[in-house]
């Protein structure tokens, strides 16, 4: 393979390989591992062997992709027409529908199938259409191209961002380009990415490193495995403008080892950038050197916390260290290094190619551009959705992702994680971004979004998230690793019924001191869920403590099922029954045994009568 | 540089990089620390900010700072007494307890406990939170250290001293969360391990996680047992130390209060290590002269200490031909008394029991060691430290400080000052060459203060010169310090003919079984004083001049390196690389 060279190079490179001769008809497979999970694989392969048969080479373009987006509706397939641009997406798609979906082309949705309407996701442009919910930079190519070609890659606009800026900036400009588009940190707090690269270009020369957090963890946040699965060069090209920008030759990924697609797929684009000659030597006969290599996390979610991540990759135990000394100043191996996660880095070649002005235009003032969210919990249409930062999180919930499962009603939906704080449907209309959210007790995180519905009891939701942080804490300082200890003996006490009014005093207490004092982000936050569940839904606290009651019906020890006068005796709950507690003769009303019932809800379930109830 | 800020409202200037612990030393503003260690003159600080215990309100930081680890900034304004700060501290030592045994009364640490301390100092007098404690299994494998991690309270000092000082590196954080404890990789019993029980991590430790393994009860046993002769040796550091535990002022010199001491506990003879480094000396010196006319094996190594020696079995194996094949004192003084002390007195070594005081932990796990038996029967049968012994004398309603001043058992209590400041670093070196000098000028020299090789410094050089012969002698203390020069050997970059090396910092005076000195060096530096001057004061300072060594070379060894001192007072090593 040749290398290229210069700026002018890339752009023929690119112009040929766009008008070489292609199918009319393009399908692509979502081969990311939600796909792959759902079974895509299988679905490939049918699909591999009726084009082979029925020879529709010449017909059909099949191109794999990374995460569509649509992870609902796994496996998901999608036709173009590339004349017309007319599209269609298949959902839950089985490998006995193949033939069928191949015959229809996309003339019209094939019999048996599930299409779905909503193309919301491909708006195809880096700045939103007038209109569109969405916009798509960091999500750009992924689930649009083929992440291990990156010939794909190239064809849209792949490193020519790069090439911009080796051959016409420098690495102040790239600096301050960076800086006057207001990029915040995509990772959890919101730092201006910026700030972060022009501390570290200020400090003298000498080795320094860039590193990409891949580290993600966040329950319930999966944006930074889309890119790296569906578009991993967009990350590469990105360290390397940022090593070009502070004066660094080396570029470190730590990514989680529980990533293998996206680690397959990033080893891959490594050999190929470096075979084009966009990482190595002289990139675009700059005279920049700039290398990458991989580094794996062993899934520690504390790990993803700067100077924890940075002893980590220096073969140290993964515990975070007090700042100041910032990375920036000194971090890995004792030298500047910029932490950067993986969403972060997918905005930097977009603005580079576009201007900080037109990132500013995206978003809001404090928050410019987008932010992609994960959709989890109870929600209609659980996926990634990128949206402009401001929008709110109406439109995120009921307008892509299609409102609450099963008709339920909206309870809270909590952002940030583990660190951040639920919201209520009071600020569903709020416009979200950093400030907005911290403003309203919770905060970004990393982008994942918990929906939850009124089954769902809200001390159990603060205790859910509480006890992942108790598995995930390093245990270095005392208030995150006992403190968080006692937090979570404390909801316990509420949840089973033991709890008092002092209960939740020593919870709020506690809670304040943990924030105050722990050593890193991971423990200063943890009490959030706690506080804002507090703040929000005071009266379920009370009612767990005061009457005994979980107004959900979610605390398996403060309810009880028990047969109402509408039981006709039919004996399917005592069949059903696993303790065998239930009694009654046939036609007569049955009778739970209190003291022996386990609570499972089995007989809730079977009665056909409604003639049990939760209480 | 110097950085203005203000503490409580006072100003104070410090030199830029400075803690505001620091800051507020200088203002005499007490902050309470627990995690916190600084062993200045050993150029260590552990400061990993983990206990939270000194945390302080800092104008405009939105979090609370802890002031071990918070450098000092331009313009900074710092309150140490807040009711925020207040409710925090004390909200953070009652989650310490609660997750702390509250077994004081029976604590190896109890009232030397620096989280006891605390509690009180903070009039911390009920707790708010309760729950789960941790639990694991007491490692009571080796004969040196026990771990008790039921009390770790993850200030990782231990670390520090295992890692960053000893560089043994057997001591890290395990698990996560609320099971993170410090311990061995793969919670290993210490047995198992490459530990070289030098006990600086029980010098370290706040609390009662790591103390000693506990023989007292073995030596009250055979005290009172009628058909065993006991006695007993003290090692020279011991005689300097000892006196803290008492509330004599640190660097008192106790030797004579200690030896009426053992005599009222009823040892049968007291006996003094030191008669064995003068012995010591004798081989030694031997050795060193031989190696350095020859030419051949040198440097030659020091072998007097357990954890040292232990620590080149296992990290440079290949090294370990370079040690003197002498014993140390202990077990030269073990395998004099159970052969031709026992003969004299008509004693079967089995029935004479022989006891150290040890300032080490490591002594403990020398005495053990198969080398030192001889068919089944043990040259020193128990080993106590400076501080159980203390325990002891308390036990036994001894009033120490009170105590007349006594003389040693003879013949093997007799020593040289050059004996006595084997318990300093350099002690051995300097010891040796006042012999060495004499032996090839064939004169006996006056000049035999050899000040290059005292002190506290890690690592300390001189060149000597003596009737024509030059020598050139390295001394180091503290294993990271005998890491680098051990490595310096292996590439061929040293030219030391004679290197002494102990594994605590400072020496024995350091040792893992000596009184507690949370971290105040002003006692090592007063321990070591005492050394020097018990040194001067002693009429005879060189051990070939020991008559008592003279007489049982004539009586019984023969000669210094004659078959039979090789028999009784030499031994091997073994390759431990795993």
């Amino acid at each position: 393979m040749t290398k290229i060279q210069t700026p002018a190079e890339l752009k023929e490179l690119a112009a040929t390989l766009k008008n070489a001769p292609r199918p009319p008809v393009k399908l692509l497979v979502s081969m990311g591992t939600c796909g792959i999970a759902a079974g895509t694989a299988d679905v490939l392969k049918a699909i591999r062997e009726e084009v082979a048969e029925r020879r529709l080479e010449n017909a059909i373009e099949i191109v794999e992709v990374g995460c569509m987006g649509l992870c609902y509706a796994e496996p998901v397939l999608m036709l173009v027409d590339r004349e017309s641009g007319k599209r269609l997406i298949y959902g839950d798609v089985t490998p006995q529908q193949v033939p069928a979906i191949l015959n229809a082309g996309t003339a019209g949705a094939a019999p048996g199938t599930r299409t779905l309407e909503r193309s919301w996701y491909y708006p195809e442009c880096e700045a939103p259409a007038p209109g569109e919910l969405q916009a798509r930079i960091v999500l750009k190519n992924t689930g649009c191209i083929n992440p291990e070609k990156i010939e794909e890659y190239l064809m849209n606009d792949g490193y020519a961002a790069l090439a911009k800026v080796l051959t016409t900036m420098s690495p102040e400009e790239v600096v301050k380009l960076i800086s006057d588009s207001g990029l915040r940190g995509r990772g959890g707090g919101g730092f201006p990415t910026g700030r972060k690269w022009s501390l570290a270009a200020a400090q003298p020369p000498g080795e320094k490193f860039i590193i990409c957090n891949a580290d993600e963890g966040d329950p319930g946040a999966f944006m930074d495995r889309a890119v790296l699965e569906g578009d991993p060069h967009s990350v590469l090209e990105a360290m390397a403008i940022g090593g070009y920008a502070i004066g660094a030759q080396t570029g470190v990924i730590y990514i989680r080892a529980e990533y293998p697609l996206a680690v397959k797929r990033l080893e891959i684009a490594i050999k190929q950038a470096e075979e084009y000659g966009f990482l190595g030597k002289n990139i675009f006969g700059s005279g920049f050197d700039f290398n990458i290599e991989i580094k794996f996390g062993a899934g520690a979610f504390v790990c993803g916390e700067e100077t924890a991540l940075i002893h980590s990759i220096e073969g140290k135990r993964g515990e975070p260290t007090v700042k100041p000394p910032f990375p920036a100043v000194s971090g890995l191996w004792g030298r500047p290094t910029i932490v950067n996660n993986v969403e972060t880095y997918a905005c930097i070649a977009a603005i580079v190619r576009n201007g900080a002005e037109w990132f500013r235009s995206i978003g809001t003032p404090g928050s410019p551009g987008t932010k992609v969210f994960a959709l989890a919990g109870k929600i209609s249409k659980v996926g990634l959705a990128e949206v402009p930062m401001g929008t709110t999180l109406r439109k995120i919930i009921y307008e892509i992702g299609d409102g609450i499962k099963n008709g339920r009603q909206f309870k809270a939906v909590q952002t940030g994680g583990p660190s951040g704080g639920c919201i209520t449907a009071k600020n569903l209309d709020l416009p979200i971004d950093y400030e907005a959210l911290k403003a309203i007790g919770s905060m970004m995180g990393s982008g994942g979004m918990i929906v939850m519905d009124e089954d769902d009891c809200m001390v159990n939701i603060a205790k859910f998230f509480l006890e992942f942080t108790l598995d995930e804490s390093c245990g270095k300082c005392t208030p995150c690793r006992v403190g968080n200890r006692r937090m979570y003996e404390l909801l316990e006490e509420i949840t089973s019924g033991r709890g008092t009014m002092d209960t939740i005093n020593k919870l709020k207490m506690l809670s304040a001191t943990i924030k105050d004092t722990a050593l890193c982000g991971l423990g200063q936050t943890a009490p959030n869920p706690v506080l804002s569940t507090m703040s929000n839904f005071e009266d379920e606290y009370l009612a767990h403590v005061q009457e005994s009651r979980c107004p959900a019906g979610a605390c398996t020890k403060l309810i009880h099922y028990e047969v109402t006068d509408r039981c006709v005796g039919c004996g399917l709950c005592l069949q059903r029954c696993p303790v065998n507690c239930i009694t009654g003769e046939r036609r007569e009303r049955h009778l739970i045994d209190q003291n022996r019932c386990i609570k499972c809800g089995v007989c809730f379930m079977a009665c056909k009568f409604h003639a049990i109830e939760k209480r | 540089m110097k950085v203005n800020l203000k503490i409580n409202d006072l100003p104070v200037a410090v030199e830029s990089g400075s803690t505001i612990l620091e800051a507020a030393e200088q203002l005499d503003i007490r902050i309470p620390t627990l995690c916190h260690f600084k062993m200045d003159c050993f150029h260590v600080e552990h400061k990993c900010g983990s206990c939270r215990v000194c945390v302080v309100e800092v104008k405009g930081r939105p979090n609370l700072a802890p002031a071990c680890c918070t450098p000092v900034m331009e313009g900074m304004e710092v309150k140490t007494n807040t009711l925020r700060v207040i409710n925090a501290r004390r909200t953070i030592l009652d989650l310490l307890l609660s997750d702390h045994p509250k077994d004081c009364l029976i604590c190896p640490k109890n009232l030397n406990c620096q989280l006891q301390a605390l509690a009180q100092e903070m009039g911390l007098h009920h707790l708010l939170y309760k729950g789960e404690q941790s639990t694991y299994n007491k490692d009571l494998s080796s004969a040196a250290i026990a771990r008790d991690l039921d009390k770790c309270i993850m200030c990782r000092r231990c670390e520090t001293a295992c890692n960053t000082i000893q560089t043994v590196g057997v001591l890290s954080a395990v698990g996560r969360g609320f099971q993170t404890v410090v311990a061995p990789a793969g919670l290993h019993p210490l047995v198992e391990t490459e530990c070289v029980f030098c006990g600086q991590c029980v010098q370290a430790c706040p609390v009662g996680a790591l103390s000693e393994m506990d023989y007292k009860y073995d030596v009250w046993r055979a005290l009172n047992d009628p058909s065993k002769t006991v006695v007993v040796q003290t090692a020279p550091a011991v005689r300097v130390a000892i006196g803290e535990a008492f509330g004599l002022e640190p660097g008192s010199i106790s030797t004579g209060k200690l030896v009426t001491a053992l005599r009222m506990l009823g040892f049968d003879k007291v006996f003094d290590t030191d008669f064995a480094a003068d012995l010591t000396i004798m081989e030694e010196t031997t050795e060193l002269i031989e190696r350095v006319k020859s030419g051949k094996n040198l440097p030659i190594l020091t072998s007097c200490c357990p954890g040292w020696v232990k620590f080149l079995e296992h990290q440079f194996p290949k090294l370990i031909y370079m040690p003197s094949t002498a014993k140390s004192p202990q077990q030269m003084m073990g395998a004099v008394l159970k052969s031709y002390y026992a003969e004299k007195i008509g004693v079967k070594p089995e029935n004479l029991i022989v006891v150290s005081v040890m300032p080490c932990l490591s002594k403990k796990y020398e005495a053990k060691r198969e080398e030192f038996s001889h068919d089944g029967v043990p040259d020193v049968d128990i080993v106590i430290s400076t501080r159980e012994l203390a325990d002891m004398i308390r036990e036994a309603g001894i009033v120490f400080q009170d105590l007349d001043e006594q003389d040693y058992d003879s013949p093997l209590g007799e020593s040289t000052g050059a004996a006595v400041i084997f318990g300093a670093s350099g002690g051995v070196l300097e010891a040796a060459l006042r012999t060495a000098a004499d032996w090839i000028a064939g004169k006996d020299l006056e000049n035999i203060e050899f000040t290059a090789v005292r002190g506290l410094d890690g690592i300390k050089e001189a060149e000597v010169e003596v009737a024509g012969l030059k020598l050139k002698a390295a001394v180091c203390s503290g294993l990271g310090n005998a890491r680098k020069l051990l490595e310096k050997i292996e590439r061929g970059e040293a030219d030391y003919q004679a290197i002494e090396i102990m594994a605590c910092p400072g020496g024995c005076l350091n040792g893992g079984g000596q009184p507690y000195h949370h971290g105040d060096m002003t006692i090592l530096k007063k321990r070591l004083d005492a050394l020097y001057r018990e040194d001067t004061g002693k009429p005879i300072r060189k051990s070939h001049k020991n008559p008592s060594i003279q007489k049982i070379y004539e009586e019984f060894l023969g000669e210094p390196g004659s078959h039979l001192a090789h028999h009784l007072l030499h031994t091997t090593y073994v390759n431990r690389k795993q």
